[in-house]
């Protein structure tokens, strides 16, 4: 990953965000990865989400382990903090983090190899916790950094570049997260930016712990056929299952949603998220269901897509600790020491 | 080891683990501490929850020696199970407590020692109603033995069954009835009171009785901490137990009932560490308890910690290794493997607390320490500190006392400059300037483990990254002074001396005083940290031998002097006491004096 900084050009004719900010101040490093890699359109993805979000760069984290999609940090939002922690470990450097300042918005990027495998434990009980950030898988079935060895999300029968079949049964990180207890999981596509930006900014104002799984093809090691995670394979299987419109504080809904058809759900900031299932029968509010439909459609070899699931009645971390509402980063050293009269009346209990 | 006298004896208890014993020990060690008589408790318990034999010693000791004397003068033998090894432990003259209700006397025979049968079951079974009291009031029952043997102060015991039961009357009572109850039977049937006997004085004014994991714990609270995280593991535990006791109440806004501090109990000391690195990156003073296992696993982040400079303090409150090892006894067998911890070039400020009383003040400046190094800091106890109670010298506060946070930019700075690099060596100290998160955009920079250049950017260019980790040695350099300088007792004339470190530090001063009356005088120098200050160089350099003395098998403490010092290391002699068990000054003392006796014969 060498790190080449962009020039800086200035469009005086740029859209502006309510803060005054252009999309390219939401840019970071000019990206090292593979030309046409899938993780760069997600990098896209998230800067016209905090652009139109309105985030305050600097109030913002971004979090991530080790391998290809773990540098992506590094290409967006450069006047945001940046932490590439060790393999599988970020969750836990996040979640301290977060418990440092709650009031950050915290974007964590992992990938299939980081999550998956070392990273289990952590992205368990990261959800377990309900730690309030985003939480990106840029999922493309293969380690790309050590020459594209399957990773566990790699679906049986897939094959690598030089023909051999996966014979593992692969690890969904959905079905796994809804079964852990997670409040905010949603598949998408690098390939489908309209519905991954919506996903992507509901993600970051639901209180809470929220999974993106988005699949991103490997255009070196994981784009050719036989692969079940090529941009081929990855637009014919993929079906939306509920259609994500993320509508912020005080703005109007625009569109008329068939009633039935349409769920809305309030979010902490004031947002709202409509959902639009194509199923009536399928509620992205019960756990049981989004596993079985995410089951059902797997078997026939679908890839269900949009936010499979969703619960904002929850507590995150923070609340559970029933940490104060100042971050803790900030509370004075007088407010936190309790001072030499109350070390000698505690001494006297000890006597 | 000299005979016991009045103010001056071992009291060794034998208990099932389990039964309820650790309370009435408890009572007997404190009684005798509120009697003014110097006095330290120590805990030989096994890695179990009920059942197996677990072992108290008291030692009373005029002096204030509060090391163990490694010689029992009564014996308080209520596990069947040990009889055997308990009666070997007694010194010749000594005295032997046992429950008569299943006469023993054939398994009892010892023609040196006195053995006192005491009907503890019967009594207890005739004097209260449930299973529960009957198990439990055995225990307060010998301690009113003890009190008439001894001729304790039974005011003083009542006293503090009133402080400890409060308001729980039929605990008071109960507990009263059977310390009588034992006390009169000893009267009756026991020639009372021994030759020696505990006798009140004021020996103990401004001092209490605590652990060094509480003391630890207290140092975090004071020292304002505010996010804590940590796996549970043996001997550590109780260490966060205390921060969360003194955080309930210290910690909570009283208007709004929320804490205003975070404990989280990781999945594993992986992620334990991260959380801390992660609040410590993100500006609040962290840290993490653990033992040499969490040590173990937390190796990767600590050189992630060392390499992208965040401060945080690790607690290792060591125990027996290697592997497991045995969890619940001591040893400071984690000296080399904390001042190296992780792979790459690494190495890690350590501060080693010799008792409680330290362990509060240093686990304080470790905060300090970590912040303005901005690196992770070790904070070395063992089991003996951290879980034997001891007794300490009252602590004390500066309320004067203002955090010192080290170089961290805030935004009127940061507005003012023109680009903030994260790793520039702008003063000359090896110390960077760092940002917190969320302050102002121009302090974002990217924090990683992979190779960076002074700018913070990533690099695999070769002078970059040595650039960057040469600058890493200056700031080792710099961490010479500031850390913690070793306690020392020097006078020109004495040609030897002893260099230790920790919980060894009791054991060495009864050892002082033993071999100074046969005219052997040392001086001697306790590390308090690493990296070394030139002051310990210059110690070595005055003396003609240097006996190391440490608790681990190897000899990491002298290891690393080697490795560490310029010192001539001929002059080192090693001394190891490993076995699990707190050191004792007898030890200390054959030691010494065999190596100075086989010096001169060859």
């Amino acid at each position: 990953m060498s790190y080449i900084k962009k020039p800086n050009i200035f469009r005086s004719n740029a859209p502006k965000n309510e803060l005054g900010m252009t999309y390219t101040d939401y840019e970071g490093a000019m990206s090292t990865l593979c030309a046409g890699c899938g993780h760069d359109s997600i990098t896209g993805a998230i800067i016209q989400s905090v652009f139109d979000l309105n985030i305050p760069p600097h109030r913002m984290i971004k979090m991530s382990g080790i391998g290809c999609s773990s540098k992506t940090p590094a290409y967006f939002a450069n006047q945001s903090h940046g932490f590439n922690s060790v393999h599988g470990r970020m969750p836990s450097v996040a979640t301290g983090a977060n418990a440092a300042n709650k009031e950050l918005f915290c974007i964590g990027v992992s990938g299939d190899g980081d999550t998956l495998s070392i990273g289990m434990g952590q992205f368990s009980h990261a959800i377990r916790r309900n730690v309030n950030m985003l939480y990106i898988i840029e999922n493309n079935g293969v380690y790309g950094l050590t020459k594209g060895q399957f990773s566990a999300s790699a679906d049986v029968g897939s094959t690598a570049k030089k023909g051999e079949a996966n014979k593992q049964v692969p690890i969904d990180p959905c079905q796994v997260a809804i079964a852990l207890g997670a409040t905010f999981v949603a598949r998408s596509f690098s390939g489908d930016k309209d519905q991954l930006v919506p996903l992507l900014k509901a993600g970051l104002m639901h209180k809470g712990f929220a999974m993106v799984d988005v699949i991103s093809p490997c255009v070196t090691f994981n784009d050719h056929e036989g692969s079940t995670k090529s941009y081929m394979s990855t637009r014919e299987s993929k079906r939306e299952a509920v259609y994500t419109d993320y509508i912020a504080p005080f703005n109007e809904i625009e569109v008329n949603y068939e009633k039935g058809s349409s769920i809305e759900v309030d979010l902490h900031d004031g947002g709202r998220v409509i959902l639009r299932k194509t199923d009536e029968s399928y509620s992205p509010q019960s756990r049981g269901d989004s596993v079985k439909n995410i089951r059902a459609a797997s078997e026939e070899g679908e890839l269900l897509t949009g936010l499979l699931y969703i619960d904002e009645s929850q507590q995150d971390f923070t609340d559970t600790e029933n940490m104060i509402d100042e971050p803790l980063n900030s509370i004075d050293h007088e407010t936190l020491c309790p001072g030499n009269q109350a070390l000698k009346n505690l001494l006297d209990s000890y006597r | 080891m000299s005979a016991p006298s009045n103010n001056d004896f071992t009291v060794k208890f034998a208990n099932v683990n389990g039964t309820g014993s650790s309370s009435a020990n408890g009572m007997f060690m404190k009684s005798i501490f509120r009697m003014g008589i110097p006095v330290v408790g120590k805990n030989y318990f096994p890695s179990n929850i009920q059942g197996l034999p677990t072992w108290y010693e008291v030692r009373a000791n005029e002096n204030g020696y509060l090391a163990p004397s490694g010689s029992v003068d009564i014996m308080v033998a209520m596990n069947a199970q040990t009889y055997d090894e308990d009666l070997n432990a007694i010194e010749p003259g000594g005295y032997l407590i046992y429950d008569s209700s299943w006469p023993r006397e054939a398994l009892m025979a010892r023609d040196d020692i006195t053995v006192f049968g005491v009907p503890l079951a019967k009594m207890c079974n005739e004097a209260f109603d449930t299973a529960r009291a009957r198990t439990l009031m055995k225990n307060t029952t010998y301690v009113g033995v003890l009190a008439a043997l001894l001729e304790m102060d039974m005011k003083v015991i009542e006293q503090l069954l009133l402080d400890t039961f409060g308001s729980k009357t039929h605990l008071i009572d109960a507990n009263k009835q059977a310390l009588e109850m034992g006390f009169d039977y000893a009267q009756e049937n026991f020639d009372c009171p021994l030759p020696f006997k505990a006798i009140a004085t004021d020996k103990t004014k401004d001092h209490f009785i605590i652990d060094g994991n509480a003391t630890s714990a207290l140092g975090c609270v004071y020292a304002g901490a505010t996010v804590g995280s940590w796996y549970p593991i043996t001997p550590s535990t109780s260490l966060m137990d205390a921060f969360s006791r003194y955080c309930a109440a210290y910690r909570v806004d009283e208007k709004t009932k929320k804490n205003n501090y975070s404990v989280i109990q990781a999945e594993d000391e992986l992620a334990a560490i991260g959380m801390a690195l992660g609040a410590g990156w993100n500006g609040a003073r962290s840290f993490t308890p653990t033992s040499g296992p969490g040590i173990s696993l937390m190796n990767e982040f600590i050189g992630f910690g060392y390499y992208a400079e965040i401060p945080t303090v690790i607690f290792d409150v060591q125990r027996t290794g290697p592997s497991t090892g045995m969890p619940t006894r001591t040893q400071q067998c984690d000296i080399l493997s904390c001042a190296y911890a992780s792979h790459g070039d690494t190495k890690h400020v350590c501060l080693y607390p010799a008792n409680p009383e330290e362990a509060f003040y240093l686990s304080a400046e470790a905060f300090d320490i970590a912040e303005q190094l901005q690196t992770p800091v070790f904070v070395l106890t063992d089991l003996d500190i951290g879980m034997n109670d001891w007794m300490v010298k009252d602590l004390a506060w500066d309320d004067k006392y203002k955090p010192n946070r080290g170089k961290v930019l805030d935004a009127a700075t940061l507005e003012d400059m023109e680009q903030f690099h994260r790793y520039l060596d702008s003063d000359g100290d090896g110390i960077p300037y760092r940002t917190i998160p969320g302050v102002h955009p121009k302090g974002a920079y990217f924090t990683r483990g992979s190779g960076h250049n002074k700018f913070g950017g990533y690099t695999e260019d070769a002078d970059e990254y040595q650039d960057v980790v040469d600058r890493l040695l200056i700031k080792w350099e710099s961490a010479k002074s500031i850390v913690p300088s070793p306690i020392k007792e020097f006078k020109k004339k004495n040609k030897m001396a002893i260099l230790s470190i920790g919980s060894c530090d009791d054991a060495i001063r009864e050892a002082r005083d033993v071999m100074s009356k046969d005219g052997n005088d040392f001086n001697y120098l306790r590390v308090r940290a690493f990296p070394f200050s030139k002051e310990i160089e210059e110690f070595i350099d005055a003396h003609e031998k240097v006996f190391v003395i440490e608790q681990n098998r190897d000899g990491q403490l002298l290891k690393l002097l080697k490795t560490e010092t310029s010192c001539n290391i001929s002059k080192l002699k090693s001394i190891r006491l490993y076995n699990g068990i707190p050191i004792f000054s007898k030890d200390v003392v054959e030691k010494i004096m065999n190596e100075i006796s086989s010096g001169k014969a060859a």
